[in-house]
């Protein structure tokens, strides 16, 4: 399943897409995100699955604008480090 | 050289007339159901203050929000150039301009002479700004200028998770049936809007010295969340408010 | 079904200023006998702003309540089941397994396990409009999501938004209250415009309200602001389904979903028709609750 995180807002779209079938469970992306915007653990949409799969944890889930923020500045923006991380392509930024 | 600079905002409009370097009247009038009219009536009475006629007024440039429709002159300068500006004169040391009003909430970097070097906005959603806080003393049931008083007194730091000015006055309701002290609730309101300011400001970095303009400085309690957020002391001008119009009032003058 | 869904019981309404009020009910199919059935399984969807609760025997819908959330979510999950279970001589010890789902769903002091408001809607959806269903849209009182499901109602994508509260039920009830229209009436009276005015400019339903307030005015009669506001809000879900990809066939549940001004409005922009079902689109969530109570239970009892 694609599971989106985030919001929309007046501001803008602000959605990270995990794509649980292609997620492994590895968790380099916990480490890899500066502000720990993920965690590995059960699939709660799934509740008839038992595969570990990378979600955004629920303190940044509604402030992913702000959480992200820094590894976005308006100019010069670096590639993800969370994105690049990920080997089997599992994650995407909506911003 | 009479300058004036009047700044055009969501929910106030103020005027600051200037002569060499020195101010000699402001005014402040809610912006209410006709913009146009308020913006008149401040022009007016600021010119009465400094006992001055229209004529005397040689340059003028408009900044907020409402920048652009402004019928006094079609000169303008925007909030971000005319914060750096107005805090630059009142503080040359500063790097670093917040400005947070009712609607929206910017963060500018600035030299030493006042020019912008970078900034960033919170715009177009209520809970990035002011107009959080009035939600919330309204459901708290408290004017909103003794809002920030009111967190002063808080002892216990509580989470809000709302972070929507609709949701969170809803959140606020739960809190006082569920018998939350006051001042508790009162200082989460403001640690949350300091936090989405922080987050904002910490995107582009900032600098000391740092100072906070806009209608959201008078309140303390907010104040007070941004010292604590950034770890830094912030300077407040005596009168915030006003800081963008010097600013424009300032560029104005300016060859 | 076997009984025609009739009203059995309602709270009486509020008469003075609060026009967010909707009816509350409940209803249970009396041509069934629970104590013949294997398995009695309970949904209880406690939402912030309205809870439900939903009985199956054996997979088939016997009972359900709808109310307004309380204070306090565990009070509202016992208010919520023993509603539904009011008339019929049921009592907790006879259900065998309960599912509590939505944004109380840890707070349901009975229930067997959580599951959340996405997979249960999928669930839920997939029983209440058909297994052909595969883009469920729900509008409830403090968020919006946007699901797709296979034909067994399993989620394939989703995406919801409870950080904003424009496209959500509260966003609705501060147009009601600015405008003094009461919530049931919203969506007809801003279809009653001759001519649809453009949408509210702005998405953020605080700044929308001072557009609107400007636009009363400006002259603007009632109804042609509750659709600049309908339109924008159908809009914005628009855009937010697009996230995931709409798929025939669709259908919406939740709050919003008995909101013919922003119904009709998103069925245009999408070109696609809601699918219609005979039960209330509110119930999707706990529906879809008690039907994985049932099959956990079902689980259980062969292990």
């Amino acid at each position: 399943m694609i599971a989106n995180y985030g919001y929309k807002d007046g501001s803008g779209d602000f959605f990270i897409a995990i794509d649980t079938d292609r997620c492994n469970g590895c968790g380099d992306c916990v480490p890899a995100c500066p502000a720990g915007v993920f965690a590995v653990g059960e699939d709660l949409h799934d509740p008839l699955s038992d595969k570990p799969v990378a979600k955004v944890v629920e303190e940044h889930r509604k402030k992913l604008k702000y959480s992200c923020g820094p590894c976005k500045p308006d100019r010069n923006r670096p590639p993800l480090p969370c994105v690049q991380v990920c080997k089997p392509l599992a994650l995407a930024h909506s911003w | 050289m009479i300058a004036a600079g009047i700044d055009i905002g969501a929910k106030t409009v103020k005027v600051v007339l200037m002569s060499d370097g020195q101010v000699l009247a402001r005014r402040l009038v809610p912006a209410g159901l006709d913009t146009a009219g308020a913006t008149e009536q401040a022009f007016q009475e600021a010119l009465r203050a400094a006992k001055l006629e229209r004529s005397q007024v040689e340059r003028l440039l408009a900044t907020g929000a409402g920048r652009k429709t402004c019928a006094l002159t079609d000169r303008e300068i925007t909030e971000v150039g005319a914060a750096a500006k107005g805090v630059n004169h009142l503080l040359q040391s500063c790097r670093t301009v917040i400005d947070v009003g009712a609607e929206e909430g910017r963060t500018v970097r600035c030299d030493e002479r006042g020019k912008v070097v970078d900034f960033a906005f919170n715009e177009k959603c209520a809970a990035g700004a002011g107009t959080f806080a009035e939600g919330m003393a309204r459901a708290l049931q408290v004017p909103l200028e003794e809002l920030g008083p009111l967190a002063l007194t808080s002892r216990q730091a509580v989470q809000m998770n709302a972070q929507c000015a609709v949701f969170a006055e809803s959140e606020v309701v739960t809190l006082i049936h569920a018998k939350t002290p006051r001042e508790d609730i009162a200082r989460a309101v403001l640690d949350s809007i300091a936090s989405r300011i922080i987050s904002m400001v910490r995107k582009v970095g900032f600098e000391k010295d740092v100072a906070l303009i806009g209608g959201m400085a008078r309140n303390p309690g907010f104040v007070a969340a941004l010292k604590r957020g950034l770890e830094t002391d912030v300077f407040v001008p005596e009168e915030p408010e006003y800081v963008g119009a010097l600013g424009a009032a300032l560029a104005a003058a300016e060859p | 079904m076997g009984a025609t869904l009739v009203v059995q019981e309602t709270k009486t309404l509020s008469t003075n200023k609060e026009f967010w009020r909707w009816k509350e009910y409940r209803w249970h199919d009396e041509t069934l006998d629970w104590k013949g059935a294997g398995v009695v399984s309970a949904g209880v969807d406690i939402g912030s702003v309205s809870s439900q609760a939903v009985i199956l025997l054996d997979g088939k819908l016997f009972a359900f309540s709808n109310q307004r959330t309380g204070f306090d979510s565990p009070e509202s999950a016992n208010q919520a089941i023993q509603w539904a279970m009011d008339g019929t001589g049921l009592t907790l010890r006879n259900i065998h397994y309960t599912v509590g789902t939505g944004y109380g769903r840890v707070n349901v002091p009975f229930a067997d396990k959580a599951i959340t408001e996405i997979a249960c809607h999928a669930r839920g959806g997939n029983f209440m409009y058909g297994p052909t269903v595969r883009t469920i849209l729900d509008m409830g009182g403090q968020d919006c999501k946007a699901i797709r499901c296979d034909e067994k109602g399993k989620v394939e994508a989703f995406l919801m938004n409870d950080k904003c509260a424009a496209g959500t039920g509260r966003g609705m009830e501060v147009f009601a209250d600015l405008l003094s229209v009461p919530i049931e009436e919203v969506g007809d009276l801003s279809l009653s415009v001759e001519q649809e005015p453009p949408p509210v400019s702005s998405t953020c339903v605080v700044f929308a309200k001072s557009e609107a307030a400007a636009l009363l005015r400006a002259g603007w009669p009632k109804n042609k602001v509750l659709a600049a506001y309908c339109a924008a809000m159908a809009h914005r879900v628009v855009t937010l389904l697009e996230r995931i990809e709409v798929r025939k066939d669709f259908a919406i549940t939740g709050g919003i979903g008995k909101n013919s001004g922003v119904v009709k409005r998103l069925e245009k922009e999408l070109g696609l028709e809601a699918l219609k079902s005979p039960y209330d689109s509110q119930i999707a969530g706990a529906l879809g609750a008690a039907l994985f109570a049932y099959t956990l239970e079902v689980k259980r009892r062969s292990s």
